[in-house]
C-alpha cells in the first residue's frame, strides 16, 4: 500500500454496512484530506447517510478499515470515534426538544481546546442567540438546521460530516447555509458533505464522490465538473 | 381547632409522609424508564434491600465479623446502604439489563422482576416474613413535634423534609444542569449524543445505579417507621407503580407532584371514608387511564 498523505483526515476502504440482515454497504473507497470539502452524490437510499453512520460506528454491523487522522476507528465505540475530532451533523438535524437552544449548543463535550468559541457562533447564527431560550422543539425547519450544524462547531471537532443539511429548506436559508459552509472552509474545517441538491454542492467542494447502491461510482474533481455534468446528471437522475 | 379538620390534617400529614416515599420511588422509576426503557420491577426489592442493609449493619453485621460492639446506626445506614444499593443495580446492569439493550421493553420487565423475586426469596429464608422492628432511630429524632393541630413524630417529619429535599435536589439536577442537560438528550436520542463523544453507556450504568439508591435510601428511611420485612418491597411498588401510571411515565416532576398528591389524598380518605383509603389511588389511575393514557404529566 502506498504510505498516506500526511495531510489525510478521513480514510474510508472496503467499508461494508449491515442493518440487521440487510446489507447496504458493499465496499465503500474514500479519502479525504484536510481543509478539503468534499460532497457524496447519490440517489435516494443510495447509501450515503450510511456512510457517515458507518464511520461513527452508528449502524448494527461494520466491516472494513476507517482512519480518522491516521487512527483506526473501526473497533472503537462510537463516542471514542467522536472524541477524535469528528462532529456530526444526522439528515433528521436531532434537535432535543426538551433542551433550550443554548442547552443544545452547550450539550456537545468539548473535545479539544480550538474550537469556535460561543461568540464566534452566535456572530455567524445571529438568529440562534435571538432565540437561545426557546426551546429546541419550538424551531423553524431553517433555525434547527443551524443549530445542527453551530452545536458541533464549539467542540474542537475538525472533521464534520454534514447529512442533507439543505433539505427542504427555502431558498435564502440555502444561501446562508452556503455562507457558512464557505466560512468554515475558510477556517480550516474538513467537511463531508451529502447532498441531494447539486446546485448548492457544486460551487462548494473540492470534490465530489458519486455513491450508488453502497459502492463508490466515480470521483470526480472540481475542474472536470463541466466535463462529466452530462454523465453525472445521468447517474443522479431518478 | 374543630375536631374532623384536626383529623384530617392529622391523616394528611402522615398521608404526605407516605407519599414522599412514593415520590422517592417514582423518581427513581421515571429516571430509569426514561433512559434505559425499561420497567423497573425490581425497584421494591431494592427498596427492601436498602432497609436491611440498614437493619443488619445496626444488628447483625458487628457480630459478623467478630466486633459484636460495632453496630452501624442510621446515620451511616443512610450514607451506605443507597450506595450499596447503587453498587448492587450497578452490577445487575451491566451483568444483565446491558445485554438486553434494544430488546422489547417486556424482557427488562421480565429479568428485573425475577430479579425480585431472587431479593425477596433470599430475605424471606432469613427473616421473619411479618417483619422485624428497626430500633435505631437517633435520639436527636426522638420524640414528636407540636404542629399546633397535632403532635408528629419527630423521625416522621425528618423523613418527609429529607426526602422532599432529595427530591427537589434530583429535579434540580435533571431539569437544570449540564449533566442534567445530557440525561435529557439522551433520554430523547442516546445513538446521536454518543456521537458527539458522551459514554453513553457509562451514564446508563450509573444512571440505573442511581435510581436504584434512590429506592435502597427510601427504604432506610422507612425502616424506622414500617417493620422490615421481606415483603414491603412488592407491598409499596404495586401502589408506586399506580403513581407512575397516574403521573405519566418518564416524567420527573411529575413522579414527584404525582408522589405526593397520591399520599395525600389516601391520608384524607382514610378519614372521611377509612375502608376506601388502600382503594382510592387505584381507582384514580382507572380515570386517569381512561382521561388521559399517558398521564397527568405525560407526553401525549
Ligand atoms: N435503519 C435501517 N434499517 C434497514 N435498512 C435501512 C435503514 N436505514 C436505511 N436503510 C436502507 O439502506 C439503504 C441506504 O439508505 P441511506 O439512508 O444510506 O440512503 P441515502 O443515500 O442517505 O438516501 P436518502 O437519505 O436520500 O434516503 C436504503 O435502501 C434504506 O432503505
Ligand atoms: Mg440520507
Amino acid at each position: 500500500m502506498l504510505e498516506p498523505r500526511a495531510d489525510e483526515i478521513l480514510r474510508v476502504s472496503d467499508l461494508h454496512a449491515f442493518y440487521g440482515e440487510s446489507h447496504i454497504l458493499h465496499g465503500i473507497d474514500l479519502t479525504v484530506y484536510r481543509g478539503e470539502v468534499v460532497t457524496l452524490l447519490g440517489r435516494n437510499g443510495s447509501g450515503r447517510t450510511t456512510t457517515l453512520k458507518a464511520i461513527l460506528g452508528l449502524v448494527d454491523r461494520r466491516t472494513g478499515y476507517v482512519s480518522i487522522n491516521g487512527r483506526p476507528v473501526i473497533s472503537l465505540p462510537t463516542y471514542q470515534i467522536a472524541r477524535i475530532g469528528v462532529g456530526y451533523c444526522p439528515e433528521e438535524r436531532g434537535i432535543f426538544a426538551s433542551l433550550t437552544v443554548e442547552e443544545n449548543l452547550l450539550l456537545p463535550p468539548t473535545l479539544r481546546s480550538d474550537g469556535m468559541s460561543l461568540a464566534e457562533i452566535y456572530e455567524m447564527f445571529p438568529n440562534l442567540w435571538e432565540r437561545r431560550k426557546s426551546q429546541g422543539s419550538k424551531l423553524s425547519g431553517g433555525e434547527q438546521q443551524m443549530l445542527a450544524i453551530a452545536r458541533i462547531l464549539r467542540t474542537g471537532a475538525y472533521l464534520l460530516l454534514l447529512d442533507e443539511i439543505t433539505e427542504g429548506l427555502a431558498p435564502v436559508i440555502v444561501q446562508a447555509l452556503g455562507e457558512v459552509i464557505r466560512k468554515l472552509k475558510d477556517r480550516g474545517y474538513t467537511i463531508v458533505l451529502v447532498e441531494q441538491n447539486f446546485h448548492f454542492a457544486a460551487p462548494l467542494a473540492d470534490r465530489h464522490y458519486v455513491i450508488e447502491r453502497g459502492r463508490v461510482l466515480d470521483m470526480i474533481p472540481h475542474h472536470e465538473l463541466e466535463k462529466n455534468r452530462e454523465r453525472l446528471n445521468a447517474l443522479l437522475s431518478v | 381547632m374543630d375536631p374532623f379538620i384536626k383529623s384530617v390534617l392529622s391523616q394528611a400529614m402522615l398521608g404526605l409522609n407516605n407519599g414522599a416515599f412514593y415520590a422517592l420511588l417514582s423518581l427513581g422509576l421515571a429516571v430509569i424508564f426514561g433512559l434505559l426503557n425499561i420497567v423497573n420491577f425490581a425497584h421494591g426489592a431494592f427498596y427492601m434491600l436498602g432497609a436491611f442493609l440498614a437493619l443488619i449493619g445496626l444488628t447483625q453485621f458487628g457480630g459478623w465479623i467478630g466486633m459484636p460492639e460495632l453496630s452501624i446506626g442510621f446515620w451511616w445506614a443512610l450514607l451506605l446502604s443507597p450506595l450499596l444499593v447503587g453498587l448492587f443495580g450497578i452490577v445487575i446492569e451491566r451483568t444483565m439489563l446491558k445485554r438486553l439493550a434494544g430488546l422489547d421493553h417486556l424482557y427488562g420487565l421480565l429479568l428485573t422482576f425475577g430479579v425480585a423475586l431472587v431479593l425477596q426469596g433470599f430475605f424471606g429464608n432469613f427473616y421473619n416474613m411479618a417483619g422485624t422492628p428497626y430500633p435505631g432511630i437517633p435520639p436527636s429524632l426522638r420524640g414528636v413535634v407540636d404542629l399546633g393541630f397535632m403532635y408528629f413524630p419527630k423521625y416522621r417529619l425528618f423523613a418527609l423534609l429529607f426526602s422532599l429535599a432529595v427530591c427537589f435536589v434530583t429535579w434540580y439536577a435533571i431539569e437544570r444542569t449540564k449533566l442534567g442537560a445530557l440525561l435529557r438528550a439522551s433520554t430523547e436520542n442516546p445513538k446521536l449524543v454518543e456521537a458527539f463523544g458522551v459514554n453513553v453507556p457509562l451514564l446508563v450504568t450509573l444512571t440505573y445505579g442511581f435510581g436504584c439508591a434512590l429506592a435502597g435510601l427510601a427504604g432506610v428511611m422507612a425502616a424506622p417507621i414500617y417493620s422490615v420485612s421481606p415483603l414491603m418491597g412488592s407491598e409499596i411498588i404495586i401502589v408506586v407503580f399506580a403513581v407512575v401510571v397516574i403521573g405519566g411515565m418518564g416524567s420527573i416532576l411529575g413522579a414527584i407532584v404525582t408522589g405526593l398528591g397520591l399520599g395525600l389524598i389516601e391520608g384524607v380518605v382514610k378519614v372521611l371514608y377509612p375502608p376506601a383509603a388502600s382503594l382510592v389511588v387505584f381507582v384514580i389511575m382507572a380515570i386517569v387511564l381512561m382521561v388521559r393514557p399517558s398521564g397527568l404529566f405525560g407526553r401525549e
